[in-house]
């Protein structure tokens, strides 16, 4: 189990929890899993989400593992100009 | 290793020097082709309409006196744009911004288009068509536009994010917080707390060119796009998504670029461009005035942003909180989330607590603007982290040292950082000469910290060898500031052969597989990965037809300096073969010598600046002069640094103009004032000092040659940097930007005040 911290807008979706706990080896497992234990964050992924793995941000590669200990952070998928 | 996007450090041949650009003949004799530039054989002249009123709903459009006019080939509205974007609110917001639907919410927003034969029929033809309006209240003031009794935008907007679900409507569509700690404990225990209020005004990316765009769709359902863009590969996306064709069968070319700071990431009139070629059976062209395009699109958001940081007397910041409103017209966007993410990042906080607002107002769709939201946060922040400083005085440089974010502090935006360069920009500007350089009379030197994400992205590129030997290599992201001969210099590189033997092409959506668009900071590092391991993988092939053509295994040819080598002593007598001479043999050696690679390139990682300035206020007029100007930055690895340098000066120049002269102004009627380059002044080179520019090179571990990217975060500093100048000159807290000669005069005039009260 990882702690998957959450920013602040998915935090209503997981009940007002900053940090929740999903069982994923993979960036697309925890999303499907974040999907079926909070519908809620569903509107979130879809819109973009990026995931921080010991503070390098992954926007796109959703095969990268995610390791034991990891700190893991779910963040907004900024747009850049 | 063909694939590994690690940096290993080795010395460079290619990257690091300056060679002429290669664009830059065709640029200065006018033979480049920018948007407007291109033709097709019987365009049709396009032109919109667009809403006098800031907010109004359309009740009716009579469009058939126009269409009976003698010249005019289609005339189109909102009804020939149907909703085809499946509950993808982002693309229907894209889709109302392009064609108003049922109500307009700001002046300028397109209510319908005309195709005709040359411009004076189309101007003509917009005149015949009859828009029956109901004028509905506006808010165009980001501050106003939260209030409980302001005019609403959408009905339906129930803000998302907040504690508890409201009950009622209103303009805020998101709130989104960050932080970690406790801010109440934080700033019990500051010897020193400021709270103060910042206010930015909307500013446009400014690029010189306007959009411009010639559509052309055949009645078999094929199109073609020529267009000023960022992203071509986005714009086709867009466009076919928006018009139900298939992906395959629109073809889009971007054009050379005038600028766009973010301006140009999505499509504006684009898809009304080819729906009207739909419907005339014509190429139809459209070029956007410059009234257009301040009216209509990609401003960034007016800001009103409230912050609160506590110090202790020995420099220690024990607490920051920040309120940030962001004004992002009529749809929800990301901008006051942003601003959230960015506004402490520099710093190394126990406590924070960041709050970003979404805010619809009644002006133009709001864009990204070079490291979008963060120029207007940093400002806030770096005002008051400056004041503190001087309050419990100690300098700023190093009250900024000390709290400087380092490799280990959790950010204020949620991660842990990896390796960091703010503290290496910190301890340049405590080095730099300009630290030392006396001020004259009237003067006042401010500093400014920045941060900016970057990112990278999908990106596909070809590496393609000639009969010749010499190189083309094709790429997908559109070179805004110069990819095109860093791009060129990084395949150079990695393939051993001369720079002005390697040809960087941009291609059509048809050439390469989905390229993102050139964002985020992303062109060099992303393209450059690709291009890189393009460049690997044809030196695997190059190994494959040497061995044939030596006859011996593969596994014995090495690559070293552009040349196959044949490994061991019993190849003695083999005499290296040059890239040439592999190619060319290549028609009897398996013929073309290519290489491909198709990447997302994730990792960009972080970005920092330092900034320094020097500016000189006339106290009689109230004119801020930037006397000098320094900005220091790291880049990873400069692949070309003159282009480096000119990112640097770039976003600092559009900085000291959001600073000190541009903005929006709004009448009482919700109408802008000043959509001209006369009335929104940006700065000239009068404007300018030489901007001096300092690179530092951390290489970045995520790329093969540690490049970062740098385009974005050198707009971050200048707005403080130059707003703690300012206040430094006269000792009067600048708070509200552009600090225009009236606004400044004002605050003087206010001091004195106070100081005779």
């Amino acid at each position: 189990m990882a702690d998957i911290h959450l920013w602040g807008a998915l935090r209503p979706a997981a009940g007002g929890a900053s940090v929740v706990q999903v069982e994923a080896k993979t960036i697309r497992e925890l999303f499907r899993k974040l999907e079926d234990a909070y519908p809620g964050m569903t509107p979130h992924l879809a819109r973009g989400v990026a995931v921080s793995i010991d503070g390098r941000i992954y926007r796109d590669s959703w095969e990268t593992m995610l390791p034991d200990g990891a700190e893991i952070y779910l963040l907004p998928r900024i747009q850049g100009g | 290793m063909p694939l590994d996007a690690s940096y290993h450090a080795k010395s460079f041949k290619s990257v690091g020097t300056r060679p002429l650009r290669p664009d830059g003949i065709d640029k200065v004799t006018g033979r480049a082709k920018y948007g407007a530039d291109h033709n097709m054989p019987g365009h049709l002249v396009g032109l919109i309409l667009r809403s006098p009123h800031a907010h109004a709903k359309i009740k009716r459009i009579d469009i058939s006196k126009a269409e009976k006019l003698a010249g005019v080939k289609a005339v189109l509205t909102a009804a020939d744009l149907p909703d085809l974007t499946n509950g993808d609110q982002g693309m229907f917001d894209i889709l109302d911004n392009c064609m108003a639907r049922t109500k307009v919410f700001y002046d300028g927003h397109a209510v319908a288009a005309v195709a005709a034969v040359d411009m004076a029929t189309a101007k003509q033809a917009l005149k015949l068509i009859k828009v029956d309006y109901q004028v509905l209240p506006h808010v165009t003031d980001v501050d106003e536009a939260v209030k409980p009794k302001a005019p609403l935008l959408h009905e339906k907007c129930f803000t998302e994010g907040g504690e508890s679900k409201p009950k009622n409507p209103s303009n805020v569509a998101k709130i989104t917080e960050f932080g970690h700690g406790d801010v109440e404990k934080g700033f019990a225990e500051a010897d020193i707390v400021i709270e103060r209020n910042f206010k930015t005004e909307q500013t446009h990316q400014g690029y010189i060119e306007p959009h411009a765009c010639v559509a052309s769709v055949s009645p078999d359902g094929t199109g073609e796009l020529w267009v000023c863009t960022q992203g071509h590969f986005v714009y086709r996306n867009h466009c076919a998504m928006l018009l139900g064709m298939d992906v395959s069968k629109l073809r889009v070319t971007s054009s050379e670029i005038g600028g766009g700071f973010g301006g140009k990431t999505h499509v504006w009139m684009e898809p009304v461009a080819l729906a009207l070629s739909r419907k005339a059976n014509r190429p139809v062209k459209i070029v956007m005035t410059r009234e257009e395009v301040f009216r209509a699109s990609g401003p960034t958001s007016a800001t009103s942003i409230d912050v609160k940081i506590g110090i202790r007397k020995d420099g220690t910041i024990t607490a920051g909180k920040a309120e940030l409103r962001y004004a992002s017209g009529p749809y929800l966007s990301m901008w006051g989330e942003l601003g959230a993410m960015t506004s402490f990042a520099c710093y190394d906080l126990k406590n924070v607590k960041t709050r970003g607002y979404e805010v619809l107002v009644n002006r133009p769709k709001s864009a990204a603007y070079r490291a979008p939201s963060a120029p207007m946060a940093a400002f806030a922040v770096e005002s008051v982290i400056d004041e503190l400083a001087k309050r419990i005085g100690k300098d700023p440089l190093e009250v900024r040292i000390q709290n400087a974010a380092k490799q280990g502090t959790r950010s204020s935006y949620g991660p842990v950082y990896g390796p960091i360069g703010i503290g290496p920009t910190l301890e340049a500007a405590r080095k730099h000469p300009h630290m030392k350089a006396p001020l004259g009379k009237n003067q006042g030197r401010g500093y400014a910290c920045g941060f900016w994400f970057n990112f990278g992205g999908q990106t596909c590129t070809d590496v393609n060898v000639g009969p010749d030997g010499t190189v083309t290599l094709t790429v997908g992201t559109v070179d805004v500031g110069g990819s095109r001969a860093s791009l060129a210099l990084c395949v150079a590189e990695e393939l051993g052969i001369p720079y002005d033997q390697v040809k960087c092409t941009v291609a059509d959506t048809g050439a390469l597989g989905h390229n993102d668009m050139t964002d985020g900071s992303r062109g060099t590092f992303s393209s450059s990965m690709a291009g890189i391991f393009a460049a690997r993988n044809t030196i695997e092939v190059l190994k494959e037809r040497a061995a044939k053509m030596w006859e011996i295994p593969v596994s014995d040819v090495a690559w070293e300096n552009g040349h196959a080598k044949a490994v061991g002593s019993k190849y003695g007598n083999l005499a290296p073969l040059s890239l040439k001479e592999i190619a060319a043999a290549a028609g009897n050696t398996g013929g073309p010598v290519a290489g491909h690679a198709e990447i997302v390139a994730d990792g960009a990682g972080v970005s920092f600046a330092t900034h320094i300035c020097d500016v000189e206020v006339d106290p009689e007029t109230g004119r801020s002069r930037v006397v000098r100007y320094t900005v220091i930055q790291d880049a990873g690895k400069a692949v070309h640094p003159t282009y480096v340098e000119g990112q640097y000066q770039g976003g600092a120049a559009q900085g000291i103009g959001w600073a000190l002269n541009e903005e929006y102004i709004y009448g009482k009627d919700g109408r802008l004032q000043n959509p001209g380059f006369l009335d929104y002044r940006i700065p000239v080179c009068s404007d300018l000092p030489m901007i001096d520019t300092q690179i530092l090179e951390i290489p970045n571990p995520n790329h093969p040659y540690g490049v970062r990217g740098v385009g974005e975060t050198s707009i971050v500093p200048p707005i403080a940097a130059i707003a703690n100048a300012v206040s430094n000159a006269f000792g009067v807290r600048m708070t509200h930007v552009p600090m225009s000669p009236p606004r400044v005069l004002k605050a003087l005039e206010a001091a004195k005040k106070t100081k005779k009260a």
